[in-house]
């Protein structure tokens, strides 16, 4: 029969954790009913909604936008073939990648939410707690386990803290969010910007080697963001839970449950100052560690993933002198500290990815992916590890037929944009829109060539809430409005200066840039950067510099750098320039709406 | 035993190879008549979609249902290669036209194909037969009745197009539930208690009337219709020149506003 010819794929690998409860499909269901029925008051049900994985979406309140938890980053192929079908049938056909290595689906029915958390129990996945005041997403580098850098992988320890945390009755109700990220090394991640970060270390002690972290506490991204203190000098594995607890219940206890505005653990950190709260997370922890009535662990699994290169029949090997080859091996791969494997990053615009490019990912990570599993990024993106170096021309001709192979996804040329007034309540400009505006600008230009622009960062969010990271890019931006007489524009603060690295430090606010003139600014910014720049610098070092005001070149600080720009900014009149007064993605004149926020991210 | 007439809107694979094989079964491709020829389920006779809508009057219907070798008493069942809308299509027309015994093959013909199931070259002989017209007014809706019936307490207005172009514009009311929900991996439609779960979940169930529309002819409403029709509720209309006579009519319409959703679909 001519169905046993086809060249049929081994089975998937399956991951091995069960993030699902598929009982909570049907509850969410029922739940919904009963709040239609008017039996749920709509805060209770709001909390519930957010619980389960379901954030309101702007101006619609019979819409849902479900936020799938993706663990350390984690996602194998028969779960991103699922992801396909599910933003099929009860999304617009398109999945969005988001930084926090969620997957969401917008524009999803109320009444249907319990549909997709049926299909993703049946593929082990969750929404639970990727929303609401509860332990969100546990983040971990998509490096972690092939950083040349790293001291080990943190990986089973990020799957450990997100499967002790899941639906645990103490992380259910807490005056805010809270956030861990793991990372690989002090270049990759952002453990300042964050609630709990941590760094893999670690050191000797009577001859033996002692696995540990370095934690930071009390950082993040928001209207006010912070930078992360870090705990102590080394903090040994066997005493990760506790701090974890340990500071968990300082938050639970003391943080602020009025001020929804000030309520995330970096105010109360920032309120009480960090000396007085690192000697309360101190003496928490052996508290914790005193009166646990068993032996309470993480359950770390570190039985190594099986590294085993597909097979396959045919032997189509791709070229390297395809058009492109070249840019898009220096753009999007990086080199592994395992000999001849690489890390695959696939470039999506602000983190957009269409039904059937997710159906070919799933496939390509099957046949390419020595690992035979994904990892989300950090930037709105997904990597392919491990893919044998021989095997890359071969999977960028498979990436180029189904979209997904632009340049770039390790440079610049890749900003981030949070979803904006594409979907958020919150959202005063489409940044989600500009960000695509941008990567399509500098794709043009090749600037992702550029070695100067490549360790920089373009982020933009769609109001000063910092869902976009503007805070932490060497180019940040965020939305709001400006004014000439009675005609609106989308107008952006743009910052300068702010990385997440271990010189982590926020973005220094130079000068209001409108939206269409965004492109024009970041360009005048790059052919400044050209003439002033010393030889080894790149875009980043030199900003580096001008923000911290130590440069001795002729721009000398922000405010040099203002006054070149300003002249970009000027509005023209509304006859004159009707263009200028419209938000990318809209053609009518542009206005402020607003909804009610639910935490932002 | 119940007495009730089970109203049988898919047929399985196996039931129409034996049915087939039985020769009790008129089965229908609606395939476009290149690929019918190439190959199809044997003993199929070809009616691409095209040439019914060309003329969907009663009358040809009937010399199209006659030259098919179907009369009032024939089993009929229909397919496609469009995850059965097509197919749909066709088989409403014939009830429509009064034929009762119409239903639509469960799978795909691509699906059929990659099981490996026997495939046919040959244009079958067909013996002409007579068919009644008895009109069923009741699955029809036509726009002036759907202006009416929409503004009633207990008539549903379902839109089955996909959810971008039903934010963008929609029949005021319409709730969206695209095509795309009502099949499974390898079926056309879902299970029934799957399907029963999906559409309760969003309130259609029970007697309410139910009518479906789509972008121009039909077909994915088509495919709801039948939806509907698999967990037996008794009152689905089609609104078979759907949106693109609704929108040349000028008839009012309806968007999603303040919001850039569709920059959220990657091209």
């Amino acid at each position: 029969m001519a169905s046993n010819l086809k060249q049929s794929r081994p089975k998937p690998k399956k991951g091995k954790i069960n993030w699902a409860r598929n009982q909570e499909a049907d509850f969410f269901a029922n739940t919904v009913k009963l709040y239609r029925q008017g039996k749920y008051d709509s805060d209770s049900f709001r909390r519930f909604r957010l619980q389960h994985g379901a954030y309101g979406t702007r101006l619609a309140d019979d819409y849902a936008m479900v936020r799938i938890k993706l663990p350390a980053g984690e996602i194998y192929p028969n779960q991103i073939e699922r992801i396909s079908q599910l933003s099929e049938q009860f999304s617009i056909g398109s999945a969005h990648f988001s930084t926090r290595e969620n997957i969401q689906l917008h524009w999803v029915v109320l009444e249907d939410v319990s549909e997709i958390l049926r299909g993703l129990s049946e593929v082990g996945l969750t929404s639970r707690e990727a929303c609401g005041n509860t332990v969100r997403n546990v983040m971990c580098s998509p490096l972690s386990g092939v950083c040349p850098d790293e001291e080990f992988d943190a990986t089973p320890y990020a799957l450990a803290t997100a499967r002790f945390f899941l639906r645990n009755p103490m992380a259910q109700n807490l005056p805010r969010k809270f956030k861990f990220n793991f990372t690989c090394c002090e270049k990759h991640g952002m453990v300042r910007m964050v609630d709990v970060g941590l760094i893999p270390q670690t050191r000797e002690q009577n001859g033996t080697t002692q696995k540990g972290f370095k934690i930071f506490l009390g950082g993040g991204l928001g209207n006010k963001s912070f930078v992360g203190h870090q705990l102590e000098e080394f903090t040994p594995e066997e005493d990760l839970l506790y701090t974890s607890i340990a500071v968990m219940r300082i938050f639970d206890r003391l943080g602020d449950r009025k001020n929804l505005a000030r309520n995330r653990m970096r105010y109360l950190v920032n309120d009480m100052g960090w000396e007085k709260f690192q000697n309360l997370v101190l003496k928490e922890r052996a508290i914790v560690r005193a009166t646990q009535s068993v032996v309470t662990r993480l359950n770390v699994d570190d039985t190594p993933n099986e590294i085993k290169r597909p097979i396959r029949v045919s032997d189509e090997s791709g070229s390297t002198t395809i058009d492109g080859y070249a840019r898009w091996l220096k753009g999007n791969t990086f080199k592994q500290k395992q000999q001849g494997y690489y890390s695959v990053f696939v470039t999506l615009e602000a983190g957009d990815i269409t039904s059937n490019q997710l159906h070919v990912l799933s496939e390509l990570i099957q046949d390419f992916s020595s690992e035979g599993l994904a990892r989300a990024g950090f930037s709105q993106n997904i990597s392919l590890r491990y893919v044998h170096e021989d095997d890359l021309p071969y999977l960028y001709t498979k990436l180029l037929s189904a979209g997904l192979a632009k340049s770039g996804s390790l440079t610049m040329s890749a900003p981030i944009g949070c979803s904006g007034t594409t979907s958020c309540n919150l959202a005063l400009t489409n940044s989600h829109r500009l960000a695509k505006e941008i990567q399509r600008k500098f794709l043009e230009l090749k600037l992702d060539e550029d070695d100067d622009l490549r360790d920089s960062s373009i982020k933009i969010s769609g109001c000063p809430n910092s869902c976009g990271q503007h805070g932490i890019a060497t180019i940040g931006f965020f939305g709001g409005g400006g004014r000439v007489d009675k005609d609106m524009y989308p107008n952006y603060m743009m910052q300068l200066g702010g990385r997440s690295d271990g010189e982590t430090m926020l973005g220094i606010s130079c000068l209001r840039v409108p939206a269409k003139r965004v492109i024009p600014v970041i360009l005048k910014i790059i052919d400044v950067f050209k003439e002033n720049k010393k030889p080894d610098d790149d875009l980043k070092s030199w900003i580096h510099r001008v923000v911290n005001g130590i440069d001795d070149s002729k721009i000398k600080s922000v405010n040099d750098l203002k006054e070149i720009l300003t002249p970009l900014t000027l509005p023209p009149s509304k006859t004159e320039d009707p263009d200028f007064y419209a938000d990318y993605g809209s053609d009518t004149s542009y206005h402020t709406k607003t909804g009610k926020g639910e935490c932002a991210a | 035993m119940s007495q009730e007439k089970v109203v049988k809107t898919t047929t399985d694979i196996d039931s129409l190879r034996s049915e087939i094989r039985d020769k009790s079964v008129r089965v229908i491709d609606v395939r476009r008549e290149e690929d019918y020829k190439k190959d199809h389920i044997p003993t199929a006779v070809n009616l691409p979609l095209a040439n019914l809508l060309s003329d969907d009057s009663p009358e040809r219907v009937q010399k199209l249902v006659n030259s098919m070798g179907i009369d009032d008493e024939t089993s009929v069942v229909v397919y496609d290669d469009t995850f059965g809308a097509l197919a749909s299509r066709v088989a409403w027309t014939l009830e429509y036209l009064g034929h009762s015994d119409v239903s639509l093959l469960e799978t795909t013909y691509g699906n059929w194909k990659s099981l490996g199931l026997e495939k046919d070259d040959v244009i079958p002989e067909i013996q002409k037969k007579e068919h009644s017209i008895n009109l069923r007014p009741e699955i029809l809706a036509t726009s002036d009745y759907l202006e009416s019936a929409k503004e009633k307490k207990g008539v549903i207005l379902v839109d089955n197009r996909e959810r971008l172009n039903y934010l963008e514009q929609h029949i005021p009311g319409a709730i969206s539930l695209p095509y795309r929900t009502l099949a499974s991996s390898d079926k056309i439609l879902r299970p029934k208690e799957d399907m029963k779960r999906l559409l309760d979940n969003r309130g259609i169930s029970g007697d309410s009337e139910i009518i479906t529309y789509c972008g121009s002819v039909g077909t994915l409403s088509g495919l709801a219709y039948y939806a509907l029709k698999s967990v037996g509720l008794p009152n689905a209309k089609l609104y078979v020149r759907s949106f693109k006579e609704w929108k040349s009519l000028s008839k009012p319409t309806e968007k999603q506003e303040d919001a850039n959703y569709w920059d959220l679909s990657a091209e």
